[in-house]
């Protein structure tokens, strides 16, 4: 197997006065399934437009196995690309839209059928070759681009977005499916979403894009749990994030929020801008008198949302607003609003943002 | 009951007169019996033979020349990035608005043997080229004329094919002509038959181009001149006619065929249209000189047009001696009646064709009366029917109705021509109002009627007033299109008083002496419909907004 290693190095991009892509580094491995995650208009669509050769001309490098690609054409790039809108060719068969990278490059008849087959048969529609995409669903269709593309054994595959045409029981469906094609295929995969379950369940690594500029590059886990800035932490999933300062408290030092709450980390040495605590790393228990004296975090119950599996608490503490998530149990403990709880927060959970 | 009173219309005026074309046709006119002996006679004769071929010849060359002269300007000016693409799209339809039988005249005085441009040609190159001689001049007036039918529906269509379709077939490792080849112009396909088939019938139908031309030996000619020479029982001109609806039906059947299941658009989500690209020096020097060409060519009716109403002798020069306003004045003078009568025939036309527009634009998308669909089959048919034919058939089936107090034939009173412009207009008007109906959503009606109005109230107070874009579009397309009509018109007017504009000019330019004053009533036509369709495009483009307001409903 060839070295389909991707190394993308300092990329500039702008429509006309916008710049749209800010240095962009990345290395993406052999064999692995990367995600590109980001809200609309972060740039990672245009990332990974300009790996397919498409839009305007970046400045910088895209390196494929060394090899650098920025200067080729996209028909000369062999760089596979699965389509937002699947961009089937109406005009021709399933077979055909199939047959068509091959036919491209002057592969035989008869191996032209066979590999045909064996990409529609790896999708599961070998039985509709002879179909008009118009006659497929959107999940059929959408399996069919990506035989389409594989077909030709591109040496990186670029999937823009291919799941946010389907309803949502088959986007879990289709996103395994896609996994273990990829696994199967051993093929270099990039993966652009702006969903960040799909970006979480599926990527052996992901980047999360701002502004046209990489935030963080690491697995799901690591993004979630060691966010490097408050973009970052409050973009995956739900965090609170407090602004303060270290302060000496009777010879110990400890952080103070801009409201005055103290929260105890497990270090203190540089100066430390924020403190991101996740809300299912805060108990909540009744208040009991030892603690309080002890000067714990009292505070007041103003909001609660039952959803399901967990509970969700808005607790406000000396002005500041923390959100608890307490898993829920049959017969478990529950606060009504209004009422007076306790804050538990281990201190090693918590994340410091420099 | 609206339904009722527009659907007796279609059948009195479109339905019977067609009908009794094509029962005429097969009847014997000496025994009354049921024959195909005119058929026979028909093929028998090498005169009717020649003409069939001719039509077909004149109607597929046309449609091939009309297709050079598109092709290029739409590929160029959807595909590429440059300057002056809108002016070259507009002065792209610029021929439409010029009756094509009025363009003759002057093509003949750039083109013909002792024309301008032969007389340059033998001066330097001592070459004569017959482009306006016979078959020739017709299909090259025709191919000019129409070929805005193929620009609009092939531009449309480029226009609307998504770019990663393009984008996907570059991805495998296609690019260039090949790209265009095998995925751009098969998507686009739908549009090019569409206005391939149109400019075919067009040019199989139109009767004023090749009388101009002095080209006889066609179909529709042959009809007029039997008609008009030997009378209405002559069995050849029903004949004629019978041919001439049975291969208009069979290029839109054909072209139905070849679209069939190529409905691409639906397929095509996201959009954003070809990606364009950039055109390098040497491309954009030779880019704009084939559309420089092509636009000479196109424009030559105009100039030749302007040039002959102001110029005082014109013959044997490549250009006129020298210039006048007196063939304005004598245009005015005397052809005020001809202006007169053709803003109240087309006026009135363009007024009934709007009313029963929105009328049944209304009953087919928002009411479950049965049969509505054939509302719509049925005045969209008129667009199958040529001129000629209908003329025919109103001659035959009107001439000895009386009208009480008028006191005269139904077919020699002027009202026959506002009607048959109706008919024959009718279907663009529709098509406008459907077009406009279908942009209003049925829930801002539904409002209307849950805040208490009635049915006849929300229409009128909700439905119409947001239709208004579209229906002034269509009155305007109705009233331009009508106004410069000439092959139903000619066969209908009775006597000079109530001829209308097209019909003048085809009397004035018959004679030598009439060219120069039938070229400013020429001139005149153009600048009627030219204003027409610019003030029409101005209502649309300030509808847009009104009717975005109620997309925008629509797609909640």
């Amino acid at each position: 197997m060839n070295d389909t290693n991707l190394t993308i190095k300092n990329l500039h991009l702008s429509f006309g006065a916008t710049e749209v892509l800010k240095g962009i580094n990345l290395d993406i491995k052999q064999g692995e399934f990367f995600s590109f995650l980001g809200s609309s208009g972060s740039g990672k669509s245009t990332l990974l437009r300009a790996i397919a050769g498409f839009g305007p001309t970046p400045k910088g490098q895209i390196l494929i196995g060394g090899q650098d690609i920025a200067d080729l054409p996209p028909w000369e790039r062999e760089v596979g690309m699965v389509f937002q809108s699947y961009a089937l060719w109406p005009h021709m068969t399933v077979a055909k839209n199939v047959a068509f990278g091959l036919e491209e490059r002057k592969v035989a008849k008869a191996e032209v059928n066979k590999r045909v087959i064996e990409a529609l048969d790896m999708v599961g529609l070998a039985d509709y070759a002879d179909r008009r995409p118009s006659q497929l669903s959107g999940g059929q269709q959408q399996r069919v681009a990506l035989a389409r593309t594989i077909v030709v054994e591109p040496r990186i595959l670029l999937l823009d977005e291919p799941l946010s045409n389907l309803d949502a029981n088959l986007r879990v469906q289709m996103r395994q499916d896609i996994l273990a094609l990829q696994r199967k295929l051993n093929l270099t995969t990039i993966f652009v979403t702006h969903d960040q379950e799909e970006a979480n369940s599926i990527s052996d690594r992901m980047a999360l894009l701002s502004n046209g500029v990489v935030q963080q590059v690491g697995t799901p886990l690591a993004l979630y749990d060691k966010p490097c800035n408050n973009f970052v932490a409050s973009f995956l999933g739900t965090a609170n994030i407090f602004s303060g300062e270290v302060q000496d408290d009777n010879g110990t030092k400890i952080f103070v929020t801009n409201k005055n709450v103290k929260i105890e980390l497990p270090k203190i040495d540089t100066p430390i801008k924020s403190v991101v605590i996740r809300p299912q790393n805060i108990n909540l228990s009744a208040v009991n008198d030892a603690a309080a004296s002890k000067g714990g975090l009292i505070g007041v119950v103003t909001k609660t949302e039952f959803l399901g599996s967990h509970i969700r608490y808005e607790v406000i503490v000396d002005g500041e607003l923390f959100i608890v998530d307490q898993h829920h149990h049959l017969n478990g403990e529950f606060f009504e609003k209004s009422s007076e709880v306790q804050l538990i927060i281990n201190k090693d959970q918590t994340v410091i943002l420099n | 009951m609206v339904g009722l009173f527009i659907a007796a219309f279609l059948a009195l005026f479109l339905l019977v007169p067609v009908v009794k074309v094509i029962y005429v046709a097969f009847i014997d006119p000496a025994t009354g019996d049921f024959t195909l002996l005119n058929f026979k006679d028909f093929f028998d004769s090498s005169l009717f033979r020649e003409s069939f071929y001719n039509s077909f010849y004149v109607s597929a060359m046309s449609v091939i020349v009309a297709t050079l002269i598109a092709m290029p300007l739409a590929y160029f000016t959807t595909r590429f990035n440059f300057k002056g693409a809108a002016i070259i799209q507009t002065l792209g339809i610029i021929p439409l608005i010029m009756p094509p039988f009025v363009g003759a005249v002057a093509m003949k005085l750039l083109f013909g043997t002792n024309g301008s441009i032969n007389l340059l040609l033998e001066e330097y190159l001592g070459i004569n080229i017959p482009f306006m001689e016979g078959l020739n001049g017709v299909i090259l007036v025709q191919s000019i004329h129409y070929f805005p039918f193929i620009l609009i529906n092939l531009s449309a269509a480029l226009i609307n094919i998504d770019s990663s379709m393009e984008e996907a077939a570059q991805n495998l490792g296609t690019r260039g002509l090949r790209l265009f080849r095998k995925i751009v112009f098969p998507l686009a396909m739908p549009g090019y038959i569409a206005g391939a088939a149109l400019v075919f019938i067009k040019v199989f139908d139109d009767l004023g181009t090749p009388l101009l031309l002095d080209v006889n030996k066609m179909l529709a000619p042959q009809a007029y001149l039997r008609i008009s020479s030997i009378g209405i029982s002559d069995p050849m001109g029903y004949v004629i006619s019978v041919i001439l609806i049975a291969i208009s039906l069979f290029s839109l059947w054909a072209s139905f065929q070849a679209m069939k299941g190529r409905d691409y658009s639906s397929v095509q989500k996201g959009g954003g249209g070809l990606s364009k690209r950039d055109l390098k020096t040497g491309e954009r020097i030779m880019v704009y000189a084939v559309i420089g060409f092509i636009l000479f060519m196109v424009l030559s009716p105009h100039i030749g047009l302007l040039l002959l109403s102001f110029s005082t002798i014109w013959s044997f020069a490549v250009l006129p001696d020298g210039y006048t306003f007196a063939h304005y004045y004598t245009a005015f003078s005397s052809a005020s009646g001809y202006i007169t009568n053709t803003l109240i025939y087309a006026g009135l036309a363009a007024l009934f064709d709007v009313v029963l527009g929105v009328a049944i634009a209304y009953i087919v998308y928002r009411t479950g009366l049965i049969g509505r669909k054939w509302l719509d089959y049925g005045a969209s048919a008129a667009l199958a029917i040529p001129g000629v034919v209908l003329g025919i058939g109103y001659l035959r089936t009107f001439h000895n109705v009386e009208v009480p107090i008028v006191g005269e034939p139904l077919a020699s009173w002027w009202v026959i021509i506002v009607i048959a412009l109706t008919i024959r207009r009718f279907p663009y008007a529709l098509r406008a109002c459907v077009a406009a109906i279908q942009q209003v959503s049925v829930m801002l009606e539904e409002a209307a009627e849950n805040l208490g109005a009635n049915k006849r109230r929300s229409v009128f107070k909700i439905v119409v007033p947001l239709m208004s874009g579209g229906i002034i579009a269509g009155f305007v397309t109705s009233f331009a299109t009508a106004s410069v009509e000439l092959s139903a018109t000619i066969m209908l007017v009775a006597k000079e008083s109530d001829a209308p504009l097209a019909y003048g000019i085809y009397e004035f330019l018959q004679s030598a002496s009439g060219r120069g004053p039938g070229a400013a009533l020429g001139i005149l036509a153009v600048i009627i419909v030219g204003l027409g369709t610019y003030f029409s495009h101005r209502i649309i483009e300030r509808g847009e907004k009104k009717r975005n307001a109620a997309v925008a409903v629509n797609e909640e």
